[in-house]
């Protein structure tokens, strides 16, 4: 299984502590688009943190790929991150001093795999196939929100990542914005089957992917194909 | 590296009104620490050539560390004696030939002798207390720079006339006497001797250009009664630094108090000491007051970039690297600055060098003294990047330690 979540629990410690993931259990595997749904405050955002290894648990555990992430190292986690997962959140989160073409090139200059010209010209791919190669040297200002949304897609994939996590990726955007986006996680999956794990309040979005987990309380009320 | 520098770089450029504020004053903090430093290293160093030209290196004098062991005491092994009268010696350094010739076979450097001594000069009826030295004029010349100083006739002509004087000029005045005029000296025992002022000299000391007289050392021994002995031997050296260590074996060999310049001087060494301890606290405060002015930019680039804190955290940078890209803000302004107070620095020495006054009339268009020393260039600059990069690094500690989560969740 490619991200396996074993009886996850997060309580936030307070005076008096707030839960907001509760033995959370599920797998999914390669090539899945699954949905994370649940009304406000039922802790799909902590639970995606969670899976992409930004907070740890306070009982159980995330596998990502096999491997235990409990007892990792922030830095190990940090690797983790930088290889094997791509964020993508509500609002773009790109760094507003970089054109579109250099945050995407941004995580792949951290990993170091690709030599400077293929990083720019992979980066650019990325870019292009997203419909933005009239905007490779546009910074995020000079953008409109799907643009960035997008431009935030295509920096995810940067690394080639084997999970996309999604959090409200569209939740800032209009309509038009939103399919376009929609699209481009789409084709991710289908194309580069890469697994994508989105949380979203939008059910008619959440419908049209192939599965769907929907939080009550921080605790799985159902787990199943759309 | 490559990269968080440019992220570094990045912020530090996206707050150019606050950055160039900081940068100028690290610079201004490295400016005025390498202008004063050069100043203060200039004065000190001119001090010391003028102090080390007008002093012997060493001076053997006719003294010993350590009282005189007497008679009874290296006879008898007693806890102590009372009522002895002490033996009674000639005070002066003995056979000086000897002497002279024993530390000629390893000093490297000149030597010279002296016998020193109060006498009267008398001219037209009147009287002036003065301390005769009786030199070898060509062997004092070459350990003092008395020739620098004569006014009117030579130093040379004491070689040539057996009972010639040179005389500061500020006494000649006094008494009225000038070059060729014949005076009386009286010493303390009541000799009287006739002189012949072959020169005239003017040290810029009002107790030396009053109060000195030189002779030939022979006719000085025979005024003091005292053949063939000497009160003191002065060394000029060729390595200054050698100083304390000739002293010391000079010492050992021929049981005479033997006295470098640094000893000598030893409450001035101290004084410049204290003065640079003092300097290089001004320097440090200065640099520190910097320092405070990148922490104040740094933690509020770090308040600002908190979501790029976050969103680089989840792209898989860990805490060391947020850590480096802030401490790194704080080097890039202080290696800014650095370079900006070496410049200022260079040009506030160049200004200050190219500054000339008139003291006296007895000096000349004198300026003030500036010493240029790469090292305090580098010292104000690692300095500057130190108090930078400890500047940078509290706030970049607490970056590090941001929680993405807090500030992901903050912004949605």
């Amino acid at each position: 299984m490619l991200l396996e979540a074993r009886n996850l629990t997060r309580i936030l410690p307070a005076v008096v502590p707030v839960t907001l993931v509760e033995d959370v259990n599920f797998e999914v595997g390669a090539s899945e688009f699954v949905a994370i749904t649940g009304p406000s405050g039922s802790g799909k955002s902590s639970l995606l943190y969670l899976l992409g290894l930004l907070d740890r648990a306070t009982a159980g555990e995330v596998l990502i790929d096999g491997l235990e992430t409990k007892d990792l190292t922030p830095a190990e986690m940090a690797r983790i991150r930088l290889e094997k997962i791509g964020f993508v959140f509500q609002f773009h989160f790109l760094l507003p001093e970089f054109t579109a073409l250099e945050n995407v090139i941004i995580p792949m200059q951290k990993l170091g795999r690709l030599p400077a010209h293929e990083q720019r010209e992979h980066a650019a791919g990325l870019l292009s196939d997203l419909g933005l190669q009239d905007f490779l040297d546009r910074r995020p200002e000079q953008l409109s929100g799907g643009q960035r949304q997008r431009v935030a897609v295509a920096r995810s994939l940067a690394n080639t990542p084997d999970l996309i996590l999604a959090d409200e990726p569209t939740g800032s955007l209009d309509s038009a914005a939103t399919e376009q986006v929609f699209d481009s996680l789409h084709k991710i999956v289908e194309n580069q089957k890469t697994t994508v794990v989105a949380v979203t309040h939008d059910l008619d979005l959440a419908a049209r992917m192939e599965r769907r987990i929907h939080l009550v309380d921080g605790r799985i009320d159902y787990d199943r194909p759309c | 590296m490559m990269l968080l520098l440019r992220i570094a770089s990045t912020h530090v450029r996206t707050r150019m009104r606050q950055t160039v504020v900081s940068i100028l004053g690290v610079a201004l903090g490295v400016g005025f620490s390498v202008a004063m430093a050069a100043l203060m290293q200039g004065s000190q160093q001119d001090f010391m050539a003028t102090l080390i030209d007008a002093i012997p290196h060493v001076e053997i004098q006719d003294e010993k560390r350590e009282p005189t062991v007497q008679p009874a005491t290296a006879a008898y092994d007693a806890v102590a004696f009372h009522g002895l009268r002490p033996l009674e010696d000639l005070r002066g350094i003995r056979n000086p030939t000897e002497a002279l010739a024993s530390l000629r076979d390893w000093v490297d450097g000149k030597l010279a002798q002296r016998l020193s001594g109060q006498a009267v000069l008398r001219y037209s009826g009147q009287d002036l207390g003065m301390t005769l030295i009786g030199v070898v004029p060509r062997r004092e010349l070459a350990v003092s720079k008395i020739r620098e100083d004569m006014r009117q006739g030579s130093f040379e002509a004491l070689e040539a006339t057996g009972n010639g004087l040179v005389i500061g000029d500020k006494a000649a005045e006094r008494l009225g006497a000038g070059l060729g005029d014949t005076v009386t000296l009286t010493s303390a025992n009541g000799i009287a001797k006739r002189f012949k002022i072959v020169g005239l000299f003017h040290a810029g000391i009002k107790s030396s250009d009053e109060g000195l007289a030189y002779a030939p050392l022979k006719a000085v021994q025979i005024l003091l009664e005292k053949p063939d002995i000497i009160n003191s031997i002065s060394i000029r050296l060729n390595d200054i630094d050698e100083a304390n260590a000739v002293a010391a074996r000079a010492e050992r060999q021929l049981g005479y108090k033997a006295v470098s310049w640094e000893e000598a001087n030893e409450g001035l060494m101290e004084t410049f000491f204290v003065r640079n301890v003092i300097m290089y606290t001004v320097v440090g405060a200065i640099l520190v007051v910097a320092g405070f002015g990148i922490y104040n930019i740094v933690s509020t680039i770090v308040h600002e970039k908190s979501k790029d804190i976050a969103i680089l955290k989840s792209l898989g940078f860990p805490e060391t690297d947020i850590q480096q890209i802030f401490v790194l803000e704080g080097l890039v302004i202080g290696a800014l600055g650095a370079v900006a107070g070496s410049v200022l620095g260079f040009g506030l020495s160049s200004y200050l060098a190219s500054i000339t006054f008139d003291i006296s009339k007895d000096v000349e268009m004198t300026h003030l003294p500036i010493y240029f020393s790469a090292l305090h260039y580098a010292t104000a600059c690692l300095l500057a990047l130190f108090s930078s990069a400890i500047a940078g690094l509290l706030p970049a500690r607490k970056a590090a330690r941001l929680n993405p989560v807090d500030i992901i969740r903050g912004a949605s």
